[in-house]
């Protein structure tokens, strides 16, 4: 059994918790399990591109630091903590950036980026492996399409994410067709559904995710799957579409006989 | 108000962007999901700061239009990665005494029942010093 350092992050403890207990759930039935940091913080959601700035990557440390203390590799799910916390871990590789960060944090050992993440999927495709996966499947979702949306976070920037080719993913489809359903291989998979911008300029974000939608349902496709909270939300309040969009999560509790697909439309997860 | 040169060092400095790799090739421009929305594009960011025309750049609603999608990033041919230039003239902006774009007061007519935190967390970052 694999013990993993786990970062759920504000939204998986809030509006997302369907995501969360379905990973938690799904871990365990898959031999692994997800040992929740002790003490973590928000990591902010977005990671800055300024050079200059070392207090808002701080979270991000504290969380690296506290898994290498447990001796373990560190797992996140929701896409924008993935990007944060790996973006701050590649940065200490920057002398300057390491110097301010340890000079700041006086951490009993200081922490040099030690700490390898993974993002659950990552775990899925590396350590468990799609081919076992797919024979603990119970329920195959057997003759459904499913779109997987990447959207921004969890590809790019490509070489410091390191998760998939960019440009051409397939680890979503790959976990998809081990799902037993058929990936639907579609052109917006990897733009962007208008992130935080809803917030200030709602009728951009609803244009970023229509054009998403449309292309989705060009393309047949039965619903989407996103790692994202975020798209989530923009993707499913823009009422142009009626296209139902779950977190890759709740598909897998629900194949792997842990969840019913009521709870799961309902997210109850 | 400083001089555009000292602006110019400024925002260089934040952003670690080097705008003399730019061959204007245009492909950030044409892959921005808000170009349509933005008055002034990624490839102009590059080439503005470059000539030291900030001024503009300052007051412009597109340094709140960019989505942080990173596709300019991803997709520059000579990894100039042009919305770092976009996001340091805005921090340029936003680090100014009363500078934030969006403030926690603004944000509480906008919350929907069922935003995710994230997105709060992401507008304050973005738009709040």
């Amino acid at each position: 059994m694999s013990i993993y350092s786990y970062f759920p992050g504000c939204t998986l403890k809030n509006k997302a918790q369907e995501l969360d207990e379905c990973a938690r759930l799904s871990a365990e039935a898959l031999g692994f399990t997800l040992e929740e940091l002790p003490e973590w913080q928000c990591c902010g959601g977005v990671y800055t591109a300024a050079k200059d700035e070392i207090v808002t990557k701080l979270s991000a440390i504290r969380a690296l630091a506290a898994a290498r203390d447990a001796g373990q590799d560190l797992v996140t799910i929701c896409s924008a903590c993935h990007n944060v916390i790996k973006r701050a871990n590649a940065e200490m590789r920057d002398k300057d950036f390491d110097f301010k960060v340890n000079n700041y944090l006086k951490l009993d050992r200081p922490y040099h980026g030690e700490t390898h993440v993974y993002h659950y999927l990552e775990v899925l495709r590396d350590k468990i492996g799609f081919d076992k996966l797919a024979s603990m499947v119970k329920r195959p979702l057997t003759g459904m399409r499913v779109s997987a949306y990447y959207g921004c976070l969890l590809l790019r920037p490509g070489k410091v994410m390191q998760f998939d080719d960019p440009e051409n993913p397939k680890i979503m489809e790959d976990f998809i067709r081990a799902l037993g359903a058929e990936p639907v291989v579609w052109a917006m998979r990897n733009e962007c559904c208008g992130g935080y911008v809803r917030l200030d300029e709602p009728k951009i974000a609803w244009d970023k995710s229509g054009k998403i939608l449309s292309n989705a349902k060009d393309m047949r496709a039965d619903l989407l799957v996103t790692a994202c909270p975020l798209c989530q939300y923009n993707l499913t309040s823009n009422t142009d579409y009626d296209m139902p969009v779950f977190y890759f999560t709740q598909l897998l509790a629900y194949a792997l006989g842990l969840k019913e697909m009521q709870e799961v439309e309902h997210g109850k997860c | 108000m400083e001089s555009a040169e000292s602006m110019k060092q400024e925002i260089l400095r934040i952003s670690g962007v080097d705008p003399l790799k730019c061959m204007r090739c245009g492909k950030c421009a044409a892959t921005c999901p808000c170009y349509d929305e933005m008055e002034y594009h990624p490839n102009e960011f590059v080439f503005m700061v470059e000539r030291g025309e900030i001024g503009p750049l300052l007051s412009s609603k597109s340094l709140y239009r960019c989505l942080s999608c990173m596709a300019c990033i991803e997709r520059c041919p000579r990894q100039v990665e042009p919305a770092k230039l976009i996001e340091a003239v805005r921090l340029y902006v936003e680090r100014a005494k009363e500078g934030s774009h969006m403030t926690p007061q603004d944000m509480v007519g906008r919350l929907e029942d069922q935003m995710p935190q994230q997105i709060l967390v992401s507008a304050m970052r973005k738009f709040n010093k």
